[in-house]
């Protein structure tokens, strides 16, 4: 799968790293590692574990990300939630009430990193599963449609 | 004012209003009775449907003599464009900085 096809549902990205899954799922649950690739945080790492990512304040949004780990399956896969921001703000700072889920795969020389983001927000976390359907459709239809205007 | 990218979302989370909007999409201007015909619900329902689409930007309306008149308005879904534009984005940053650590990091 394309990042370019994927991020008509949600956002894909996957990638082969030449490292062990072990090592991977360290940069991916240990507090201080996180910090150094993706933002401050307080990660707790077991299941139902809940903290903060603290990203720069931006419009109405205090730049916090509110999480909570629904799987937590070292060293292959883990998920949480992924809610903050504001209805105010547009693109990356707006509000969100989603999940970002992380799978390794061992493979041979390394592994396959898979990172998918769906969010659909704000306040409907269902929205997702009623959306997907209909949604790539949409986003066709207006691609169609504004290359016909531009 | 250019609505935010929250009511878009919640506008289109509904079925009826999103099979509303991509009817639209498909068939171009349509009046409200014709969308009633298709639709399972009634005249004010549909209308109240719609209501919520425009107030989100994804509709325009246009009224001729007793009828009123509504089409799809694409740019109005630009503010969903733009958050996924721009969220792939970080998390393609963000995945590059973390190649980065683990090439810096232990075994």
């Amino acid at each position: 799968m394309t990042e370019a096809t994927a991020a008509a549902r949600s956002i894909v990205i996957e990638r082969m790293m030449p490292h062990p899954p072990e090592k991977i799922w360290r940069a991916l649950t240990q507090s201080s590692l996180i910090a150094e690739w993706l933002m401050e945080n307080d990660f707790e790492p077991r299941l139902g574990g809940r903290f903060q990512f603290r990203a720069k304040p931006m419009g109405n949004w205090n730049g916090l990300v509110d999480c909570e780990i629904t799987a937590f399956e070292p060293p292959r896969r883990l998920v949480y939630t992924w809610k903050g921001g504001s209805v105010q703000n547009l693109g990356h700072g707006t509000a969100l009430d989603s999940i970002v889920e992380w799978t390794l795969t061992p493979l041979e020389g390394g592994t396959r990193v898979r990172m998918e983001h769906c969010g659909f927000g704000p306040q409907n976390a269902s929205a997702y599963d009623t959306m997907s359907g209909g949604w790539p459709k949409v986003l066709e239809r207006l691609e169609r449609a504004s290359g016909r205007q531009g | 004012m250019k609505p935010a990218s929250g009511s878009v979302f919640r506008a289109l989370a509904d079925p009826t209003r999103r099979s509303l909007f991509e009817r639209l999409c498909r068939e171009g201007e349509q009046t409200v009775w014709m969308l009633t015909r298709h639709a399972r619900i009634s005249q004010p329902a549909v209308s109240k449907h719609l209501a919520a689409l425009k107030s989100a930007g994804l509709v325009r309306d246009r009224r001729e003599g007793r009828e009123m008149h509504y089409r799809a308005e694409a740019k109005g879904l630009s503010p969903l464009v733009d958050w996924l534009g721009l969220y792939g984005a970080f998390w393609r940053d963000r995945m590059d900085r973390l190649e980065d650590l683990l090439k810096r990091m232990d075994q």
